[in-house]
C-alpha cells in the first residue's frame, strides 16, 4: 500500500497570556491508502491541534504552525496557497467533526449543503448534484431522502445530523476522511450505528480514515494502527492489536488499566493514573509524563526519551523503560 | 394524588428497615410549546417510576439522553415539583412538604454535578465555595472552626489545605470535581445524587474520582443515586441498577443479574453497543446494533415504548404496555417476552 498522508516533525504553537503552548511538539506519523489510523489522547494532548494543522485551520495569529511538513499525495499541504488549500478541504480530505450542529450551516437546507460542494469541487450541474445528494443520503441510511433534502439541520436528530456530516464528507469521494471525535456527542446505541456505518463505508469505498478520539473502546474496534499522544508528543505507536496486548509506554498501560471493562470481572478498586494532566505552559524538563509515572527514575526527570522501536511488529515507544515494561508484562 | 396512579410492582429490596429513600410512582410531565410555535404538548420526562435505596447502597440509573434519569434525580432533590408520586426520604414524603421543613431535610441530600466547570462559582475561592453551605445552614457558626472544617474536607477529598485559597479556574477538571465532592460532603448528607460525575473528566482522572466516591461511601455510610450513561462505570460503582427508557424503568436488577443475565431487549442492546478496549475481543464479538432512534417523549409510541426499535417485538407490544414485574429474586423487567 502506498502512503497517502505523511506528517513529519509537525509543530504547532499557541501564544497565550500565560506563555507559549506547544500544542503539537514535533510529531511524525502517516496514513496508508485505505487504512484507519487513530490519534488517541486526553484533552490538551494535541490530537485536535494536529488535525487542524493538517487542514490548515489553526486560528492565526494566536496559533502558528512553526515546523514540519504534511505530505499528501506528493504535495506539502503546508506550502500550498490558501486558494489551493481550499481545493483540498472537502475535495481531497473530507471532514467529520464532533458536534454536527455547530459544523452545519443552520440557515441552509441539508440539500444545499450537500450540493454546494459537488457543484464547486466537481463542477456538477444542479440537477446532477441533486441526484448525487439523494444517493448519498441513501448510502448513509437517511430514510425519506427526497423530503429530508428540503429540511434544515435543526429538523434532524443528533444521529441523523452526524449521518448527514458523513454524507458531506463522502460527497466528493475523497481518499481520506478526517474524523475528530465523530461519536462523542452521541448516545451509545447511536454511536454504535454511526461507527458501523463509517467502518462499512470506508471499507466499501476504500477511503482511508484518521480518527481522533479519547475513547479507547472506539479505537479498539475501528483502528488498524494507533498513535498515542501526551502533552503534544506521540509517546507510543503500534498496530491496534499490538498496542492493547502489549503496551510499552506507562501512560498507555495506565490508560488501559484505568478504565473499567464490561468483559472483565469487576475489580474492587480501579487503578487510576495518579496526579493531574500536565500544564502545557510549564512542562517539566524531562519526560512530560514523569510526574505521574509509577516507573519514574532519575533520568526521566532530566531528559525526555525519543520515540524508539521496541521488539515486536511495527511498534515504537518514548520511554527509557520500554523494553523493561514488556518484560514485566510478559512475566 | 398517588391514589389515582396504579400501584407499581414492589421493587426488589433488602431489609425494609434500612430503606433510606423510596420513590413511588413518580411522574414528571412538562408542558411545552405554548404561544407562537404550534399547539402545546406534554413531555412525559418521567412516567411512573418506582425504586428504593438502602443506607450505604448505590443505585445506578442508566439510559440514553432524554430517558428521564436526570429529571428523576432532580425530583428526588425537589428541584422539580413532580406531577404525581411520592419521594420518601428518611421516612417522610418530600413532595408537597412545607418549605421550612423541606429545607432542613434536604440538607441531607446533596448533589454532585457533571460539569465541574460550570457548577462552581468562578468568583469564589475554593474555601468560600465549601464554607458557604456550612455557614448558610448554620452547621458551624464560628468562622475559624469553619475554616478548619473546610481544610479537613479538602484533605479528605485528596486536595491540599492551601487549595482553599485558589479559584476554580486555577484547578484541573479532576481537582474541580473533588471540590464539588467536598462541597457535597460539607453538609454531612446521607444521600448524594451523582449526576454524571465523571463523564466530563479525562479517562485517566475518572478512576481517581470513582475510587474517591467508593472510599467516602465506605467511611461515611453514604447512599448514592448514581445517574450515568457509561455502563462500565455504572457496573463498577453500583449495587443495583435501574435502566430507563423514555421515562420508564425497563429493568431493575442487582449488578450481577443485570450484567450477566440482562432480561430486557433494550438492556441487552445497550450492553452490546459498548465498545470494549481490546481489538482481539472486538474482532470476534457479536454485535446487536439497534436500528432507529429514541422517539420523542412528546409523543411516545403506543404500548411498550421500546417496541419500534425492539428486535423481538410482537403484535401485543404495540397495544399493551408491559408492567415492571419480577423475573428473578432481585430482578425486575418490563417486557411481555421475558
Amino acid at each position: 500500500m502506498a502512503t497517502l498522508l505523511s506528517v513529519s516533525s509537525l509543530a504547532t504553537q499557541f501564544s497565550t497570556r500565560s506563555g507559549v503552548v506547544k500544542a503539537v511538539d514535533g510529531v511524525s506519523w502517516n496514513v496508508e491508502e485505505g487504512e484507519t489510523v487513530a490519534l488517541v489522547g486526553e484533552s490538551g494532548c494535541g490530537k485536535s491541534a494536529s488535525a487542524l494543522s493538517i487542514m490548515r485551520l489553526i486560528a492565526e495569529p494566536a496559533g502558528r504552525i512553526v515546523a514540519g511538513s504534511v505530505m499528501f499525495k506528493g504535495r506539502d499541504l503546508l506550502a500550498l496557497t490558501e486558494e489551493e488549500m481550499r481545493k483540498v478541504r472537502g475535495r481531497e480530505i473530507g471532514m467529520i467533526f464532533q458536534e454536527p450542529m455547530t459544523s452545519l450551516n443552520p440557515v441552509l437546507t441539508v440539500g444545499r449543503q450537500l450540493t454546494e460542494g459537488l457543484e464547486i469541487h466537481l463542477g456538477m450541474t444542479p440537477t446532477a448534484a441533486r441526484a448525487r445528494a439523494l444517493e448519498l443520503l441513501g448510502m448513509v441510511g437517511i430514510p425519506d431522502a427526497q423530503r429530508r433534502l428540503a429540511q434544515y439541520p435543526h429538523q434532524f436528530s443528533g444521529g441523523m445530523r452526524q449521518r448527514m456530516m458523513i454524507a458531506m464528507a463522502l460527497a466528493c469521494e475523497p481518499p481520506l476522511i478526517l474524523a475528530d471525535e465523530p461519536t462523542t456527542a452521541l448516545d451509545v446505541t447511536i454511536q454504535a450505528q454511526i461507527l458501523e456505518l463509517m467502518k462499512s463505508l470506508s471499507r466499501k469505498l476504500g477511503v482511508a480514515m484518521l480518527i481522533i478520539t479519547h475513547n479507547l473502546g472506539v479505537v479498539a474496534r475501528y483502528a488498524d494502527r494507533v498513535n498515542v499522544m501526551y502533552a503534544g508528543k506521540i509517546i507510543e505507536q503500534a498496530s491496534a492489536r499490538e498496542l492493547y496486548a502489549n503496551p510499552r509506554h506507562p501512560y498507555t498501560e495506565g490508560l488501559l488499566r484505568s478504565v473499567p471493562r464490561l468483559d472483565e470481572p469487576r475489580r474492587s478498586k480501579l487503578a487510576p493514573i495518579e496526579g493531574q494532566p500536565p500544564d502545557l505552559t510549564h512542562l517539566p524538563q524531562g519526560c512530560s509524563f514523569a510526574p505521574r509515572c509509577r516507573w519514574r527514575e532519575a533520568r526521566c526527570l532530566e531528559s525526555a526519551p525519543e520515540l524508539a522501536a521496541v521488539a515486536g511488529e511495527w511498534h515504537t515507544s518514548a520511554c527509557w523503560q520500554a523494553e523493561h515494561l514488556g518484560a514485566v508484562a510478559a512475566a | 394524588m398517588s391514589a389515582v396512579v396504579a400501584k407499581a410492582a414492589e421493587a426488589p429490596e433488602t431489609n425494609p428497615a434500612q430503606k433510606l429513600l423510596e420513590v413511588r410512582d413518580l411522574v414528571m410531565h412538562f408542558r411545552v410549546g405554548h404561544g407562537l410555535f404550534g399547539p402545546p404538548g406534554l413531555v412525559r420526562a418521567v412516567d411512573g417510576v418506582s425504586f428504593s435505596l438502602a443506607r450505604g447502597e448505590t443505585l445506578g440509573l442508566v439510559g440514553e439522553s432524554g430517558c428521564g434519569k436526570t429529571t428523576t434525580g432532580r425530583c428526588v432533590l425537589q428541584l422539580e415539583n413532580p406531577t404525581a408520586g411520592e419521594v420518601i426520604f428518611e421516612g417522610r414524603n418530600l413532595v408537597g412538604m412545607e418549605q421550612a421543613q423541606l429545607r432542613k431535610l434536604r440538607n441531607r441530600i446533596q448533589v454532585i454535578f457533571q460539569d465541574p466547570y460550570s457548577s462552581l462559582n468562578p468568583r469564589m475561592t475554593v474555601g468560600q465555595i465549601i464554607a458557604e453551605p456550612i455557614a448558610v445552614h448554620g452547621l458551624e457558626r464560628d468562622p475559624s472552626a469553619r475554616e478548619e472544617r473546610v481544610r479537613g474536607l479538602l484533605v479528605r477529598v485528596g486536595l491540599l489545605p492551601q487549595h482553599a485559597h485558589r479559584y476554580p479556574h486555577e484547578l484541573s477538571g479532576g481537582q474541580r470535581q473533588r471540590v464539588g465532592v467536598a462541597r457535597a460532603l460539607a453538609m454531612q448528607p446521607s444521600l448524594i445524587i451523582c449526576d454524571e460525575p465523571v463523564s466530563a473528566l479525562d479517562v485517566s482522572i475518572q478512576a481517581q474520582i470513582i475510587n474517591l466516591l467508593d472510599e467516602l461511601q465506605a467511611d461515611f455510610g453514604l447512599s448514592y443515586l448514581f445517574v450515568a450513561h457509561d455502563l462500565a462505570v455504572v457496573r463498577h460503582i453500583s449495587d443495583r441498577i435501574a435502566v430507563m427508557y423514555l421515562g420508564k424503568i425497563v429493568e431493575l436488577a442487582s449488578r450481577r443479574d443485570l450484567y450477566e443475565a440482562p432480561a430486557h431487549p433494550y438492556t441487552r442492546a445497550l450492553l452490546s453497543a459498548v465498545p470494549i478496549p481490546d481489538p482481539a475481543m472486538e474482532a470476534t464479538r457479536e454485535r446487536q446494533v439497534l436500528t432507529g432512534e429514541v422517539p420523542s417523549p412528546l409523543n411516545p409510541p403506543s404500548g411498550c415504548v421500546f417496541h419500534p426499535r425492539c428486535p423481538l417485538a410482537i403484535e401485543r407490544c404495540k397495544r399493551e404496555a408491559p408492567q415492571l414485574r419480577a423475573v428473578g429474586s432481585a430482578h425486575q423487567a418490563a417486557c411481555h417476552l421475558v
